[in-house]
């Protein structure tokens, strides 16, 4: 679907990391594979190091914590949030909602909206989508948009296709009206055909998780993992992002009479480095507009990149102007969507360490 | 062709690249390294590979891979 949306605003972005990170050179030993080849594959790919939550460290744990900062920092008041959203691949319970859960710790009114909404690496623009249809049925208030996810939870330490890449974070924006009547262009595209190029197989009410599901079996490929972990079948997510996005976002510049150049900043969901490059490489756009160091420095924490990368590249930029961004995600479902938005002049952008 | 060999054989030495018919199929290469060895190609042969070139099917032998390099402006 392509629509359009107007008069609201990303006010904050607030970005929480685990306490922790893990070093790929730690990690190298993990692996079934000849160490040269490995260390390759970390230039290439961007592996250096991932942060990764503690075992017991739940997304709602990472959210409050950030939540808490933005009330203590007045970043927000909490009679100023008319809705929560929570966009997670990963629950701390299957009931009650991790929105239920940051309502509840919070003790926010009981007219406060409340949702969760199951996506990966789409999250942050179906996120977004949603709080911009909310925030039109809210007077004088915002929508909390959260994103998170603890995928080294679900992902086999021992599957070096997957592993390396993940990090774990949560993310808080604030998302706001505006007097100003901006134009927002928003796509999103599926193709329910293809969802098995990432899944966890086993653990949902399909394939309940029992002794059998959670047995580490080699793939063949020298990659260990079970049937409650995550994988994803590479080549297969590779050439439907390097298929379907450049051709979106060429579309989505057209419809909105723009260039490549007319973009200020491309701000794309991190898979990998090599990835990134090769849709810059396809689209046309120059190095200096496209960040691709999110998995080098976090991993790649799912719905929580562009957030993230934001904060990570430009929050000084993003609190002293204004700049058209063009914000592009893909994956699990399989999804992928882009939005174009002026976006800046934030009240507050950053990341924080948790001790999560 | 006997670069595009080397290069095979130092990303896979315990496999025997002459004595096989299709990499992919005998799972002697993996997405992974795929994506290594395109590295590694537009490293040696000062090229840039589409990225919708980037499919199994140019890798299933040398042939094929030198193919690939020639497409992208390589000469093997």
């Amino acid at each position: 679907m392509i629509t359009r949306f107007s008069n609201k605003r990303i006010a904050s972005i607030l970005g929480v990391l685990p306490e922790n990170d893990s070093l790929f050179d730690d990690e190298v030993d993990n692996y079934s594979f000849p160490a040269k080849q490995t260390m390759r594959l970390k230039k290439v790919m961007g592996f250096e190091k991932h942060s990764l939550s503690k075992p017991d460290t739940t997304v709602s744990d990472l959210a409050l914590y950030g939540i808490n900062h933005m009330l203590d920092n007045n970043w927000i008041k909490k009679d100023d949030i008319g809705a929560v959203v929570v966009v997670s691949l990963c629950p701390d319970h299957f009931v009650p909602h991790i929105s239920n859960i940051i309502h509840g710790e919070l003790g926010l009114s009981s007219d406060v909206f409340c949702m969760d909404i199951p996506q990966g690496c789409c999250g942050y623009l179906m996120g977004l989508f949603q709080s911009f249809m909310l925030i039109d049925h809210m007077t004088d208030k915002k929508v909390l948009l959260v994103n998170g996810d603890v995928l080294s939870h679900i992902v086999s330490h021992r599957d070096r296709n997957d592993f390396p890449l993940i990090g774990d974070a949560a993310t808080i924006t604030v998302v706001e009206q505006t007097e100003e009547e901006n134009d927002i262009y928003f796509e999103l595209n599926s193709d329910g055909t293809q969802r098995e190029a990432l899944i966890v197989p086993a653990g949902g009410f399909r394939t309940p998780a029992n002794d059998e599901t959670s047995e580490m079996k080699d793939q063949g490929d020298g990659n260990y993992r079970s049937l409650n972990n995550l994988h994803m079948d590479g080549t297969a997510i590779f050439n439907f992002v390097q298929t379907k996005v450049p051709e979106m976002i060429k579309s989505a510049l057209a419809r909105n009479a723009l260039s490549v150049d007319d973009i200020d900043y491309y701000f794309f969901h991190q898979p990998n480095r090599f990835m990134l490059i090769k849709l810059a490489e396809r689209i046309g756009i120059p190095e200096d507009k496209i960040p691709v160091n999110l998995v080098e420095n976090y991993g790649n924490p799912s719905g929580c990149s562009i957030p993230l990368v934001m904060a990570l590249n430009a929050s000084e930029a993003l609190m002293r102007d204004t700049y058209r961004c063009c914000l592009s995600a893909f994956g699990s479902g399989l999804a992928w969507g882009s939005m174009i938005m002026k976006i800046g002049r934030l009240n507050n952008i950053a990341i924080i360490r948790s001790n999560l | 062709m006997s670069d595009i060999l080397e290069m095979l054989e130092s990303l896979k030495p315990e496999c025997d690249f002459t004595n096989c018919e299709n990499y992919i199929e005998e799972g002697y290469l993996d997405s992974f390294d795929i994506v290594l060895l395109t590295s590694m190609l537009e490293d040696k042969y000062g090229i840039k590979i589409d990225a919708l070139d980037i499919l199994p099917e140019n890798y299933s032998n040398v042939d094929a891979i030198a193919s690939l390099v020639v497409k992208s402006g390589g000469t093997v």
